[in-house]
């Protein structure tokens, strides 16, 4: 067997099990995403289908399939059947330059357990991410529905807006690592022992909050504030078209965790010097980050909208351009110390700015009137 | 590079060129002018320049056209509204003779770059167009001319500003 065609078919099989694992975590999720939800809110979540209801979207799945797919009438249709698919074809893409584990060797060949090592890794999700606006867009404007033109424009704009604080974060890593692959960004966390968590303290948080704005998850789900927009821009969405968004979310949402992951946690190895398994690692720290998105949806209300947008341009967007400027000076006057240098200012910062929160929110509270008790009824 | 992907990939690049002037409607044009982005990305992967490919995709795929499209969803401009659909002969006569000019200029350049390729093509060095070199070119060599464009950018958005201000107000 020559090297190219066994390049080209380990290529092939790669790409289909990245494929095939991404699509089958999405019901997953969905069961997941319910039951978490149900038991933070003391409920009990689906528990009819199969043990512990975990059948439950197999059966939502074959439910959307058989539903009759209703074309509402003056539809663009080239764009209504073109938007489902362009929001999860980038989803899907952007894990290609992934890397889930070393290297291993199968038949004396060695082989990187990434779809694509490519050295521009970093910059290659970022366009697809700026891509995955044009499914929301389209789908809102050729629905020709003013609910779903309003709920596209929002979380168009809120797309475009949020990118910038991901950008800054991503930019502090690649800054660290002095490379946009992310092969590169994991080496360097296992070489120099810091994850980094700890000396990107500050970009960890931005891209925590961001990327919740960037997946349209709660709270920051102004694409389809119920309330306001009945489910914004998939308002005429029916059957399986609706279930493909809904597909692209959760992808995203794995593969936004994957990238924390390796950009923050180590990527694949393991933590406190803990056996290194292969791939466990990673998914444990992946599903780390799933629950932690799943519980902010499960305790903070929606934010109003010019709310969301003020806080990101004002807020986070100088807080990424600082911490820029902060990373890029040491980097470049203390590159052998830089990593505790920037652990210990980013870590005492973030204490201080807690402590400040925690105390100016204790004396809100004090100065804010007690609720009034509920009157009784009848009286 | 091989011959046979490049040939498709330009059959795809000029076909969507077409269709964008074409189209009645402006923002399927404005997604066919998308995918024509795609395929010259996809040239710029071809000859190595992966940097540049992506950029391509991110900064008129991502970004700009993004931005186009917000404009002609909300204009919601149609072929029928008479503007777009007269067309002078004077204007004809015009493009006609740009094209005819563009054409020779073509012909008569193409050959005299042909000759040069083999030399220009080998002074290239191995790590062109990546985002190191590139960063170099700009902040180093070109530093002057970045800032003037970065201002000139601002005071722009600056305008942009005062005149939506002046119109709420």
């Amino acid at each position: 067997m020559s090297d190219t065609l066994f390049t080209w078919i380990a290529s092939l099989v790669k790409a289909v099990l990245v494929f095939a694992v991404l699509m089958s975590l999405v019901p997953l999720l969905i069961w997941l995403e319910r039951k978490v939800v149900a038991w933070m809110q003391q409920r009990i979540g689906p528990n009819r289908c199969g043990p512990f209801g975990l059948l439950q979207p197999m059966a939502d799945a074959v439910k959307l399939i058989i539903k009759e797919n209703i074309i509402p009438a003056g539809v663009d249709r080239v764009t209504y059947y073109l938007a489902p698919i362009l929001s999860i074809v980038p989803a899907l893409a952007a894990f290609a330059v992934v890397p889930f584990g070393e290297p291993v060797t199968i038949f004396g060949r060695t082989v990187a357990l990434q779809v694509a090592d490519v050295n521009i890794g970093i910059l290659y999700i970022l366009a697809l991410s700026s891509l995955a606006v044009y499914g929301v867009t389209l789908a809102g404007w050729s629905s020709n529905n003013k609910y779903s033109l309003l709920g596209a424009l929002r979380s168009s704009a809120q797309m475009i807006s949020y990118e910038i604080p991901i950008g800054l974060a991503v930019v502090s890593v690649v800054l660290m690592a002095g490379s946009l692959s992310l092969k590169a960004v994991v080496d360097l966390q296992r070489d120099s022992g810091y994850w980094l968590v700890f000396p990107q303290l500050i970009s960890f948080i931005i891209f925590l909050i961001a990327s919740n704005a960037e997946l349209n998850r709660p709270p920051f789900d102004m694409a389809e504030a119920e309330s306001e927009l009945v489910a914004g821009f998939h308002t005429e969405y029916s059957g399986f078209r609706f279930a493909m968004f809904f597909m692209g979310e959760y992808v995203n949402l794995v593969t936004v965790s994957a990238l924390a992951t390796v950009m923050f946690l180590g990527g694949w190895h393991a933590p406190f010097g803990l056996p290194e398994i292969p791939i466990v690692w990673f998914l444990v720290k992946i599903f780390a980050f799933i629950i932690f998105y799943m519980w902010i949806r499960a305790t903070l209300p929606r934010i109003r909208y010019d709310l969301l947008m003020a806080f990101g341009w004002k807020v986070l967007i100088p807080v990424g351009f600082l911490n820029l400027a902060m990373t890029a000076v040491v980097v470049t006057l203390a590159a052998d110390r830089a990593m505790p240098l920037l652990t210990a200012v980013n870590v005492t910062l973030a204490v201080v700015v807690g402590a400040i929160i925690k105390i100016a929110g204790r004396r809100v509270e004090r100065r804010a009137p007690r609720l009034a008790p509920v009157p009784e009824a009848g009286g | 590079m091989t011959l046979l992907p490049f040939i498709a990939l330009s059959v795809v690049a000029i076909a969507f060129a077409l269709l964008l002037v074409l189209n009645r409607n402006a923002v399927h044009g404005a997604l066919c002018l998308v995918v024509n982005f795609a395929a010259v990305a996809v040239f710029f992967l071809m000859l190595g320049a992966e940097f540049i490919a992506v950029v391509q995709v991110a900064v008129y795929a991502g970004a700009i056209m993004v931005l186009f499209l917000f404009v002609l969803m909300l204009l919601n401009i149609q072929g029928q509204e008479g503007g777009l659909e007269q067309k002078p002969r004077s204007q004809i006569l015009i493009a006609a003779v740009l094209g005819i000019l563009l054409l020779a200029e073509i012909g008569v350049l193409a050959p005299l770059a042909a000759g040069l390729g083999g030399a220009q093509a080998a002074a290239v060095p191995a790590d062109f167009g990546s985002p190191r070199l590139v960063g170099l070119t700009l902040f180093r060599d070109h530093l002057l001319a970045f800032e003037i464009a970065a201002f000139i950018l601002l005071a722009a958005m600056m305008g942009a500003v005062v005149l939506a201000k002046r119109r709420l107000a």
